[in-house]
C-alpha cells in the first residue's frame, strides 16, 4: 500500500487497529457460539464438567474467601471513617452488605478467577494445542469444543454464582468482625440491621452478574488458547492475553449490567 | 492404479501460510492396503500433506479425496465422520499429559465409542501388548516414560480402534537408531497386521526404505518423484539422489 500519503499514514494504521479488533470481536462471538452450541446437543463429558467444577469452583474458594474477608474489613472500616463526617457511622452495616452483595463480591471474585482460572485454561489448552493434543483429539474422533471448551464453560458459569455467594457472606462477616472487635458495634444489632435492609435483588443482582463474568472468564481462556501459536512463547501471551481480555470484559459487562439493575 | 479407486487421493492441492505456498497444485494417490512413505526437506510440505487428509488442516484449493469422495470444504461434521476410520501418530506424542497410559490409549474407546472404562482399560492393555509394552505401564502418565516408549503409546493409541488409514509423523525423529529400528518394526507390524493403509512422512531413509511400499518425494509443494521403496538408491531423480546422499549441492535449496 505504498500509494497512501505519508500524512494519511496515521489514519492508515488507526482503520488496521479497529479491523483487527473488530475481526476479533467477530471471532471471540463465533467461538462462545460454538461452545455454547456445544453445550445444547450430546455427546456431553460429564466426567470434564466435574473435574473443572472441583477446579474451578472449590479450589479456589480459600482464594476468593480470604480476597472477600479482608475486603469486608477493609471497606468497612473507609465506610465508618467516611459516615463520621457525617455524623451516619451506623448505616455502615448497611453499606458494608450493600457494596458486597451488589458489586465487590462478584467483582472480585471474578478479577480472582480471572487471575486464576482464565490463566490456567489457556496455559493448559495452549499448551495442549502447542504439543498437537488438540489435533490428536480430533483423529480420535473427539469434539475438542465439546471436550474441553462447553466443560469449562458451563463449569464456571455454575462455580461463579456460588463463590460469590460465599464471597458476599464471607465479606460481610469481615466487616462484622471489624466493626465488634474494633468499632465497637453490636455484634447482633449489627447482623439483624444488615437482614432487614438487604433486599433479595441485591443478592441475586449480584449472582447474575457472577454468571456473565464466569462465562467471559471460561471463554477468553478458552479462546486464547485454543488459537495460541508459537510454541511456548505462545503460551505465555494467550496466558497474559487471557487475564487481561477478561478483567477488561469484566469491568465493561459490570458497568452495563449495574446500569441495566440500577432502576429497578 | 489399475482402476481401482485410491484410499486417498490429493487432486490438485494448493496451500499457503502468509502469502508462502507451501503446497502448489499436488497431485498424490494411495491404493487401500499400500504404505506410502512422503520424504523431503524440511519445510516442504510434508506435515501439511497429511493433516490435510487428516481433516486437521483445510486446503486452499484442490480437492482431497477419501474412498473418492471429496471431503473438501464438507461441514465439519462430515469430515470427522469420513476421517473417524483415520488413526495418526505424532511426531512428539501428542499423549494427554493429564491422563495415564491406558486412558490414552482408550481415549477414542471411552469418549467417541462409549466403550464401558473396564473394557477399554482390557483392550488398552492388549493394544500396548501389540507394541511390547507390559500392563505395568498402564497406570503410569506420559512424563514418566521415555521418548521410545511413548512413541509406542502413541502407536498403541493409533492402532487401538483399527482405522482403515494410518498416518505416521515423523515416527522416529529424536530417538536413538536402536529404538528407530525398532519403532519401524512395529510400524510395518502393525500395518500388515491390519492391512490399513499407512502414509508416513519422514526424513529418515532407513525408516522409508523399512515402512514403506512406495516413496514419494516432496519439494516445493509438488511431488518430484514416486517409485518402489526398492528403487529409492537408483531413482535417476537428481532431488532424490540429492537428498539420500545428503549432499548440500544440487537442486534443492538447504532450509537454512
Amino acid at each position: 500500500m505504498s500509494e497512501v500519503p505519508l500524512a494519511l499514514q496515521p489514519l492508515r494504521s488507526v482503520g488496521k487497529s479497529v479491523l483487527d479488533m473488530l475481526r476479533t470481536a467477530g471471532q471471540v462471538t463465533l467461538f462462545g457460539v460454538r461452545g455454547v452450541g456445544a453445550l445444547l446437543s450430546p455427546p456431553w463429558f460429564f466426567g470434564q464438567l466435574g473435574r473443572q467444577l472441583m477446579g474451578v469452583g472449590y479450589f479456589s474458594l480459600p482464594v476468593v474467601g480470604l480476597t472477600a474477608v479482608f475486603t469486608g474489613a477493609a471497606l468497612a472500616l473507609n465506610i465508618y471513617t467516611g459516615g463520621g463526617r457525617f455524623n451516619a457511622e451506623q448505616i455502615m452495616p448497611q453499606i458494608v452488605a450493600l457494596g458486597i452483595t451488589r458489586e465487590l463480591g462478584p467483582v472480585l471474585a471474578a478479577l480472582m478467577l480471572a487471575g486464576r482460572v482464565s490463566a490456567a485454561m489457556a496455559a493448559e489448552i495452549g499448551a495442549m494445542r502447542a504439543t498437537e493434543q488438540i489435533d490428536a483429539m480430533k483423529t480420535l474422533s473427539t469434539d475438542p469444543f465439546r471436550y474441553l471448551v462447553a466443560p469449562r464453560l458451563l463449569a464456571t458459569v455454575i462455580v461463579m454464582p456460588l463463590l460469590t455467594l460465599a464471597a458476599d457472606i464471607i465479606g460481610i462477616a469481615g466487616g462484622w468482625v471489624v466493626a465488634t472487635k474494633t468499632l465497637d458495634f453490636n455484634g447482633a444489632v449489627y447482623v439483624k440491621n444488615t437482614w432487614d435492609f438487604l433486599q433479595g435483588w441485591d443478592v441475586v443482582s449480584g449472582l447474575i452478574k457472577a454468571a456473565v463474568f464466569g462465562f467471559i472468564i471460561a471463554l477468553m481462556g478458552c479462546y486464547h488458547g485454543y488459537n495460541s501459536s508459537g510454541g511456548a512463547r505462545g503460551v505465555g501471551r494467550a496466558t497474559t492475553h487471557a487475564v487481561v481480555s477478561a478483567a477488561i470484559l469484566i469491568f465493561a459487562a459490570d458497568y452495563l449490567l449495574t446500569s441495566a439493575f440500577t432502576h429497578r | 492404479m489399475s482402476g481401482q479407486v485410491p484410499k486417498l487421493e490429493w487432486r490438485g492441492v494448493d496451500k499457503a501460510f502468509d502469502g508462502k505456498a507451501v503446497l502448489q497444485g499436488l497431485n498424490l494417490d494411495v491404493a487401500p492396503g499400500r504404505s506410502l512413505v512422503i520424504i523431503g526437506g524440511s519445510g516442504q510440505g510434508k506435515s501439511v500433506t497429511i493433516k490435510i487428509a487428516a481433516g486437521l488442516m483445510q486446503a486452499d484449493g484442490g480437492q482431497m479425496l477419501i474412498d473418492g469422495k471429496d471431503i473438501t470444504g464438507a461441514p465439519e461434521k462430515e469430515q470427522r465422520k469420513l476421517a473417524s476410520g483415520f488413526g495418526m501418530l505424532f511426531q512428539g506424542g501428542a499423549l494427554f499429559d493429564s491422563l495415564t497410559v491406558w486412558e490414552n490409549v482408550a481415549f477414542r474407546l471411552i469418549n467417541a465409542d462409549k466403550v464401558a472404562r473396564k473394557q477399554a482399560k482390557v483392550r488398552a492393555i492388549e493394544a500396548l501388548g501389540r507394541v511390547r509394552l507390559g500392563p505395568q505401564v498402564a497406570d503410569l502418565y506420559p512424563s514418566e516414560l521415555s521418548g521410545g516408549m511413548q512413541k509406542r503409546v502413541g502407536l498403541a493409541r493409533a492402532v487401538a480402534a483399527n482405522p482403515a488409514v494410518i498416518f505416521f509423523d515423523e515416527p522416529t525423529t529424536g530417538l536413538d537408531p536402536i529404538t528407530s529400528r525398532a519403532i519401524n518394526a512395529l510400524i510395518l507390524e502393525q500395518v500388515k497386521g491390519l492391512g490399513c493403509t499407512a502414509v508416513t512422512i519422514t526424513h529418515d531413509l532407513e525408516s522409508a526404505r523399512t515402512v514403506g511400499d512406495e516413496i514419494a518425494m516432496l519439494n516445493d509443494g509438488v511431488i518430484v518423484w514416486r517409485g518402489p521403496a526398492a528403487d529409492i538408491d537408483r531413482s535417476g531423480n537428481p532431488y532424490v539422489d540429492q537428498f539420500v546422499k545428503g549432499l548440500a549441492e544440487g537442486p534443492i535449496k538447504p532450509a537454512i
